[in-house]
């Protein structure tokens, strides 16, 4: 049991912060412009495709630092050529818009590298056990990915809170237009802010695809649950995203380890009903209802605390 | 000395044809609904008209909220498949019990199924619109889709639950086992439901749901609660939707869970939008373009998704008012006359538009079949002409067609603007406004 509590909880972290890679960039970009970027998903995706191609061409370092950058021109382009002129039709727009570039790279990606996973392995540098607990080898790549998204997020943390550019963009947050008053490129802050949490996505799509599945329908796996997060710590809120992340990182690794149901529970008390949805609630494990825990977390919030986690009240 | 501006004519801004006109649009569409099998009688079209009449009642249920309330979702299938699965479970309690319940009753038990869901969850979904409702819709449909997977007994797990739709009471001797009677009843339900939905935005409701949408502030000041006009607005679009679903388990014979998931809620969004949601026709005729490509694209060619995808964002960035609002733009030209001077332009942009649109199928293609492990050969046939997607040439006239395209498309396409502006210009002069 203690094992299990440990692993999954290195695991659950691990999960958190690659969440809040992604949700920190959504975030940011959301309290910026007003747009929910749903395409933020499949710039992860689209990381883990390049990240697959350039350590094919180039090897795995090389294609950690240029993928991101890829990924985070292409947002960049999606920015200038596409939501800066959807702009005037209002928010709905901006949103659709993201939603068919969504719709679009996933069929590109499987159109270019198939619908089946790619064989995208982890590089040889870091394929070996980083210790053991328990008599589980714990793989050091994961370890890697731990570092990496931590540093990101010191980064980001120091860029935002200490520099020049960090206040620049802080400013932009609330006040766009005095900002642009005062001498700024708004619309150019908009854009690099906008390539930045892309390449981060990027950036996370490259070191999470080795350790998950690099399929053509990870973004729309994971795209859904990006939006809990965000909604659930509190639309704008960077801390509230972060807690968030790392909350539904845990719940969602802790429940895929547990195998228990009612059933096994309370197994004496059997009602024996016939098949209806009662003996199906009572025999589904947690295991199975994993995937659903985030929705039903976002529901709950949603009646008790509308605005999230730490979000402001609704202007 | 400055000359005062002529006034617009009165006359002019009053429809023409009025109330005559009107329900003659509607005494057409209906004889239309009669008429067409009989014109159109192979078994593969019938098929076809069936899915454009679900598609359309289903359209239309989700522009009650995306046109008429502002309320963007993207779970909106989650009703139709509860619908749907509500009407599967009536047939079969039917068929067993043998309740005294005909067929073409079935899709109201649909609607009661997306209506009692939109009850249930819709008080705490509408507390919020724009961005936050958006994806408060994404996560209860993932809930609803992935607890179907769960519930087995209800949802039928991965398969289904099947139900046979001649085992009811008939009425009048049909049987619904043939096509056409299908085809008849899924008219009828789409007939009554587009006459009752247009009749909604013709209310008070329908009034109010547009002034939540423009201006909720506003609507709060003059006593209404915005909250409770969405939830009867999510309330009335669940039932429609439900009645969709309803149809759609009558027409299949089985409900899934793949009637639940997000892939069908974005189908109805990209037909509500990319017909128009500003006009009540608008998803009418989107879910009758996005229908017939959703039958014929697949079979042409493997990507046929992707096109789905360019074509809406194109809409969505050039055209937001969909393919109802590039019709009714020029309506004041038509009647002041003044369209003939915008169509050789339009003319002139329509050459480099084609040549833009080939480019951009053939990469498509090429990459298609570059990519492709199948042995379909690496041959194209675009228009008759076959390419090679090996060959350095097809590559070499794709980029040609797509970037000179282009270029000379942007040109023309401003040349088009220009004339547009000068035809508005004299049509608003002579007192026709859009």
């Amino acid at each position: 049991m203690l094992e299990l509590i440990v692993i999954s909880t290195l695991n659950g972290v691990l999960f958190g912060m690659l969440l809040f890679l992604l949700s920190s960039g959504l975030t940011v970009i959301f309290s910026m412009m007003g747009v929910l970027n749903f395409a933020h998903a499949s710039f992860y995706m689209l990381g883990a495709f390049f990240g697959y191609q350039l350590s094919k061409w180039v090897g795995f370092w090389p294609a950690l630092v240029l993928a991101p950058l890829l990924v985070g021109a292409i947002g960049m382009a999606v920015e200038r050529y596409g939501l800066r002129n959807t702009h005037r039709h209002g928010h709905v727009a901006e949103l659709l818009l993201t939603f068919g570039l969504a719709f679009a790279i996933e069929e590109i990606v499987s159109m270019i590298w198939g619908k089946s996973p790619v064989d995208y392995r982890v590089p040889a540098a870091l394929d070996f056990p980083a210790f053991t607990v328990f008599s589980t080898n714990y793989p050091a790549y994961k370890i890697f990915m731990l570092a990496v998204s931590i540093a990101i997020f010191v980064a980001l943390l120091i860029v935002l809170k200490k520099t020049r550019v960090g206040l620049i963009v802080q400013a932009a947050l609330t006040h766009p237009n005095m900002v642009g008053h005062l001498g700024h490129n708004v619309g150019r802050v908009f854009m690099l802010v906008f390539g930045v949490g892309s390449a981060l996505a990027g950036l996370a799509g490259v070191i999470a695809g080795p350790s998950l599945v690099t399929q053509s329908d990870m973004a729309s796996l994971l795209g859904p649950i990006l939006f809990v997060v965000i909604v659930f710590g509190g639309l704008g809120s960077l801390p509230g995203a972060f807690i968030a992340s790392l909350l539904i990182g845990l719940i969602q690794t802790f429940a895929v380890a547990l195998n228990g149901s009612l059933a096994s529970a309370f197994g004496p008390l059997d009602p024996s009903l016939g098949p209806s949805v009662l003996t199906d609630i009572w025999n589904v494990t947690i295991a199975q209802i994993a995937p659903i825990l985030p929705y039903v977390l976002l529901v709950l919030m949603l009646i008790f605390r509308p605005m999230g986690l730490l979000g402001a009240r609704e202007s | 000395m400055s000359e005062a501006p002529t006034a617009p004519r009165p006359a002019a801004q009053t429809p023409s044809g009025g109330r005559a006109g009107f329900y003659a649009i509607w005494l057409i569409a209906a004889a239309a609904l009669i008429v067409l099998p009989l014109i159109f009688s192979s078994g593969g079209s019938l098929t076809s008209f069936s899915l454009i009449g679900i598609a359309i009642v289903f359209a239309l249920s989700y522009n009650i909220l995306l046109g008429q309330t502002g309320l963007l979702s993207f779970g909106h299938a989650v009703q139709y498949g509860l619908g749907g699965f509500l009407a599967v479970h009536v047939m079969n309690a039917v068929a067993s019990y043998n309740w005294p319940l005909p067929l073409p009753l079935i899709p109201l038990a649909g609607g009661i199924g997306g209506l009692a869901f939109a009850i249930v969850i819709g008080w705490v979904m509408t507390k919020r619109a724009g961005t936050v409702f958006a994806m408060i819709s994404l996560g209860i449909g993932e809930l609803v889709a992935s607890s179907s997977l769960i519930l087995r007994s209800v949802f039928g797990g991965e398969a289904g639950i099947t139900t046979d739709r001649t085992a009811l009471p008939h009425v009048f001797g049909w049987t619904f086992g043939s096509q056409l009677q299908v085809y008849y009843l899924i008219a009828f339900w789409t007939m009554i439901s587009a006459i009752a939905m247009y009749a909604l935005t013709r209310t008070p409701l329908g009034r109010i749901c547009n002034a939540v949408r423009d201006n909720p502030e506003r609507v709060e000041f003059i006593g209404y609660d915005p909250h409770v006009v969405r939830y009867l607005a999510y309330g009335f679009s669940g039932f429609f939707a439900g009645v969709a679903g309803g149809l759609a388990a009558i027409n299949f014979e089985i409900a899934n869970s793949a009637y639940l998931g997000a892939t069908q809620s974005g189908l109805v969004l990209f037909a509500a939008f990319i017909g128009g949601t500003s006009h009540f026709f608008g998803p009418i005729l989107g879910a009758i373009v996005v229908t017939y490509l959703q039958l014929d694209l697949t079979d042409l060619t493997t990507v046929w998704q992707l096109y789905f995808g360019i074509i809406f964002i194109g809409i969505v960035m050039f055209a937001p008012g969909g393919i109802a609002g590039l019709l009714m733009m020029h309506r004041p030209l038509i009647r002041a006359g003044t369209l003939g001077t915008v169509i050789p332009s339009y003319l002139v942009a329509a050459l480099p538009t084609l040549a833009l649109a080939l480019g951009v199928i053939l990469s498509i293609e090429t990459v298609a079949r570059y990519t492709s492990s199948e042995g379909d050969g690496n041959v194209i046939n675009l228009l008759g002409v076959p390419f090679n997607a090996t060959a350095p040439t097809t590559w070499l006239a794709a980029a040609v067609l797509v970037i000179g395209g282009f270029l000379i498309a942007r040109l023309s396409w401003r040349r088009v603007a220009e004339a547009w502006d000068r035809a508005a210009t004299s049509a608003r002069d002579r007192g026709y406004l859009a």
